[in-house]
C-alpha cells in the first residue's frame, strides 16, 4: 500500500504546469487534494510516470460568488467553498451537496475541481454541475477552452479533459429566481459514497406551483443522469421519468432493482424539499 | 530524492525523501514519530489524522513533498511543554474513550481541531465531528462522551472571562 515511483513536478504557475503537462503527455497525472488520486496510487490502481503536483500553483485557491454564480478555482478545498458566506444565497445546492461529500477531514484537502475532474458517477458534485448546466474552464500549452457540463462527463471516471489539459476553475450558475434546490441520498454509513442520490432544482410559476423541475441522479449510470421532471398535480410522473432514464447496476451494496426504486423515492423527496425551499 | 523542511510539533525538521513517500511514513520512519498510526492507507479509518497548519488531514493521503514548508502537529505535539496532557487527552483518559488505543491519535487530533472551531458542540455536531474516524474497540459511546468532557475541561480552564475575550 505505497505509491509506485514517479517523477515529481511542483510547478509554481499555470504556464509552467501546462508546459510540464504537455511534455509528459499521457504519462502524467495531476495531483490536487489527493483524496482520490493517492488512494489509487497506494493501491497501485494507477501508475503514472509523472505526477504534476499543482498545490504550489499561484492564483488557483479562490472561490468567488457573483450575481451569475459561483466560480471555484482548482485549489479551493471543499471546506473553503462550504464556508463561503454567500453560498446559501447564490447557489444553495453546492452547499447541500458538499455536506454529503466524505467527512470534514477529507474535505479539508479535497478540491471541488478535483471532484469534478475525477468524474466519478457516484460523486455528488458532478451531478450538481450537470443539473445546473455549469462549465469547466481549462488551460493547455496551446490555449484553453470552456467545456459545458453536458459535454464534460463522458463515462465512469472519464471526462472530456485531454492529456496535457489542466482544469483551472469550475463555474456553477446561480439559483434562478423563485427557485429552490435539495439533495437527497442514501448511503450505508454517513460519509460513504451513496447507494443512490438525487439533486433537484425546482422553479415556481407565478401561481406558486412548480413550473420547471429537473433532477440529476448519482450512482445509477455511467455519468450523472439529468432528467426533466414535470409537475402534474404531484411528483408521481417524476418518479416514473427518473426510473425510466437511469441505468443502475447490481453490486455488493444493492441490486439494480433496488437502486431504481430508491432513486424514484429520493427524486420525489428531493423535488418536494426543493419546492419548499423555493416557496421560502 | 527531495529535501524538504517541515515544522513538526514546533521543531524544524529537514528530511530527504523520495517523492513517493507518504507524509504518514515520513513522520513515522524518517522522523521516528510513531504516534501517528497507519491503518488502511486509503483515507477511510482516520488513525493517521494529523493537523496541517492547524487543520486535520489524512497523512496517508498526502505526499511528504507536498507538505514541504508547512506546519504539522502530531499526537506527540498535543501535550503541554512539561508533558501535561491536553484537555482532550485528559477527557479521553477520564471517559475511558480508548481500549487498544490504535485509533486514539487520529481521534485526538480530530477532536482538538473540532473543539477549537466549535468549543461547545451539540450531540449531532460531536457525532459528525468524529464520524470519519473508525474505532474497532470502544463502540464510540465513550468517545462521544469524551468530546463533551473535553469541551467542559477546556471551558473550565479558559475561564468565563477569557471566553468572553475570545468571542
Ligand atoms: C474516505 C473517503 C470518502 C470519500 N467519500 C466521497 C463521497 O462521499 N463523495 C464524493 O464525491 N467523493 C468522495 N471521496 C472522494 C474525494 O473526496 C474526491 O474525489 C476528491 O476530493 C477529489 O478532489 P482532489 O482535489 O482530492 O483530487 P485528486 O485526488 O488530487 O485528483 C483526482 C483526479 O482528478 C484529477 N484532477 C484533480 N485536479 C485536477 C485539475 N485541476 N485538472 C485536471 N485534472 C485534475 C487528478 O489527476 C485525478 O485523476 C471520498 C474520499 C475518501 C478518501
Ligand atoms: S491510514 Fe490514513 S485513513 Fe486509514
Ligand atoms: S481503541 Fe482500539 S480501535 Fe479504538
Amino acid at each position: 500500500m505505497k505509491p509506485p515511483a514517479f517523477d515529481y513536478h511542483a510547478p509554481a504557475g499555470v504556464d509552467e504546469a501546462v508546459e510540464i503537462l504537455a511534455e509528459a503527455g499521457a504519462e502524467a497525472k495531476i495531483l490536487a487534494g489527493g483524496q482520490s488520486l493517492i488512494p489509487l496510487l497506494n493501491m497501485r490502481l494507477v501508475t503514472p510516470g509523472h505526477i504534476v503536483d499543482v498545490n504550489r500553483v499561484a492564483g488557483l485557491g479562490f472561490v468567488e460568488a457573483g450575481p451569475d454564480g459561483v466560480r471555484v478555482g482548482a485549489l479551493a478545498r471543499h471546506s473553503q467553498v462550504e464556508r463561503l458566506p454567500e453560498l446559501r444565497r447564490v447557489q444553495p445546492l453546492l452547499g447541500q451537496a458538499l455536506r454529503l461529500v466524505a467527512h470534514p477531514v477529507i474535505r479539508n484537502r479535497g478540491t471541488v475541481v478535483g471532484s469534478i475532474a475525477h468524474a466519478d458517477p457516484a460523486a455528488e458534485l458532478p451531478a450538481v454541475l450537470a443539473l445546473l448546466g455549469g462549465s469547466v474552464q481549462t488551460r493547455h500549452a496551446a490555449g484553453g477552452r470552456t467545456i459545458p457540463a453536458a459535454e464534460f462527463f463522458v463515462g465512469p471516471l472519464e471526462s472530456a479533459l485531454e492529456p496535457g489539459e489542466l482544469a483551472v476553475s469550475v463555474f456553477f450558475p446561480a439559483l434562478p429566481p423563485r427557485s429552490g434546490t435539495a439533495f437527497a441520498e442514501t448511503a450505508r454509513r454517513h460519509g460513504d459514497y451513496a447507494i443512490a442520490g438525487v439533486a433537484a432544482l425546482v422553479t415556481l410559476g407565478p401561481d406558486g406551483e412548480p413550473e420547471r423541475a429537473a433532477v440529476a441522479c448519482v450512482g445509477v449510470g455511467p455519468v450523472p443522469i439529468v432528467v426533466e421532471t414535470p409537475y402534474r398535480a404531484g411528483w408521481d410522473g417524476a418518479a416514473e421519468a427518473v426510473a425510466a432514464a437511469i441505468e443502475p447496476e447490481d453490486d455488493i451494496h444493492a441490486t439494480a432493482a433496488y437502486r431504481r426504486h430508491l432513486t424514484g423515492v429520493l427524486a420525489v423527496r428531493a423535488l418536494g424539499q426543493a419546492t419548499e425551499e423555493a416557496r421560502g | 530524492m527531495n529535501e524538504i523542511t517541515l515544522t513538526v510539533n514546533g521543531s524544524v525538521a529537514r528530511v530527504v525523501v523520495p517523492a513517493r513517500r507518504l507524509l504518514s511514513d515520513c513522520l513515522r520512519h524518517d522522523l521516528g514519530l510513531t504516534g501517528t498510526h497507519v491503518g488502511c492507507e486509503h483515507g477511510v479509518c482516520g488513525c493517521c489524522t494529523v493537523l496541517l497548519d492547524g487543520d486535520p488531514i489524512r497523512s496517508c493521503l498526502m505526499l511528504a513533498v507536498t507538505a514541504d514548508g508547512h506546519e504539522i502537529t502530531t499526537v506527540e505535539g498535543l501535550a503541554g511543554p512539561g508533558g501535561e496532557l491536553s484537555p482532550v487527552q485528559r477527557a479521553f483518559h477520564e471517559s475511558h474513550a480508548l481500549q487498544c488505543g490504535f485509533c486514539t491519535p487520529g481521534f485526538l487530533c480530530t477532536v482538538t481541531a473540532l473543539l477549537r472551531d466549535n468549543p461547545a458542540p451539540t450531540e449531532a455536531e460531536a457525532l459528525e465531528g468524529v464520524s470519519g474516524n473508525l474505532c474497532r474497540c470502544t463502540g464510540y459511546q465513550n468517545i462521544v462522551k469524551a468530546v463533551h468532557r473535553a469541551a467542559e475541561l477546556t471551558a473550565e480552564e479558559t475561564g468565563p472571562d477569557d471566553d468572553e475575550a475570545v468571542r
